[in-house]
């Protein structure tokens, strides 16, 4: 399945492993940070209103 | 209809909310085809072997290393000149978008650079400016997270990032500016005849448009969550005093 990338192969690898790796966690990160800053908006603005 | 009215928080998250997660899937699909073709279904080149195939992440990363940097310098201006506090923010959402992409540039190029120039890193024109470019990110980053005021903050920001933009402009064009060094001049050309081969170039197209729009995807994301952030903050101290 995976191509013949010959003596270079640890550095083709290496390139696609980090790079995608760096590129999942960027978008994990965004997603999670997006999901846990509206919770905490969602409960700051009920609190406000509650209070006034 | 104006641009201006984007500078409306609530029109900015009513608009962007509900586009992200299509421009987000659209990237992960594009960029996935770019990819597995490029790995794939591209030939090793005659002089660089299998190594061609880093290209197809060195080259869109490190344009968007460079390109979100100089969105960061048009919104920072907006920020400077018209005071829209959703321009600040797309800025500061932009910049760990932008670390990411210098990263990969970096490392991808390292890892390209040892086996064709036998070194992991020179001090070439270009190389050098691309590392003072990530340097620029970290340190707007800080600059942003040490500063407890926004405004201020925005100002500060705006102003390094003004500062940044040379190098941002130098990683692009230090090549032709000082003909040394092991970087070659742009792989990537309108010019049919100096522009890489269509087996390379196909490919190559469909990563640029995956990273742009990834891009695209995760800054209106991550703004919308800055504006959140600073509803939130806004709302926590009103409820203090």
């Amino acid at each position: 399945m995976i191509p013949d990338l010959g003596k270079y192969a640890v550095e083709v690898l290496a390139a696609y492993g980090v790079s995608i790796t760096l590129l999942i966690g960027l978008v994990l990160g965004s997603v999670r940070r997006s999901r846990k800053v509206k919770a905490r908006l969602a409960a700051v603005e009920a609190a406000w209103e509650s209070t006034s | 209809m104006s641009i201006w009215e984007y500078a409306n928080p609530k029109k900015f998250i009513a608009t962007t909310t509900p586009l992200v997660p299509w421009l987000l899937w659209g990237a992960i699909a594009i960029l996935t085809v770019g990819l597995i073709w490029g790995f794939f279904f591209t030939p090793d080149d005659v002089r660089q072997g299998s190594t061609v195939k880093i290209f197809y992440l060195h080259v869109p990363s490190a344009m968007m290393a460079i390109n979100v940097w100089i969105m960061m310098l048009i919104a920072s201006l907006v920020w400077l000149v018209r005071r829209h506090h959703v321009s600040a923010l797309a800025a500061k959402a932009a910049a760990p978008i932008g670390i990411v992409m210098t990263l990969i540039a970096l490392f991808t190029g390292a890892v390209w650079g040892q086996p064709m120039w036998g070194t992991w890193w020179a001090w070439d024109p270009r190389l050098t400016s691309f590392l003072i470019l990530f340097l620029f990110y970290l340190g707007y980053t800080a600059l942003w997270a040490a500063i407890e005021d926004p405004d201020t903050a925005a100002d500060l920001t705006s102003v390094l990032c003004i500062v940044g933009s040379v190098f941002a402009v130098l990683s692009r064009y230090a090549v032709n500016f000082w003909n040394q060094g092991l970087h070659q001049p742009a792989s990537l050309s309108l010019d049919k005849e100096e522009n890489v081969a269509d087996v390379f170039w196909y490919p190559a197209l469909v990563c640029i448009a995956g990273f742009v729009l990834l891009f695209v995807a995760l800054v209106l994301m991550r703004t919308a969550s800055e504006i959140r952030l600073r509803r939130m903050r806004a709302l926590e101290a009103r409820m203090r005093s």
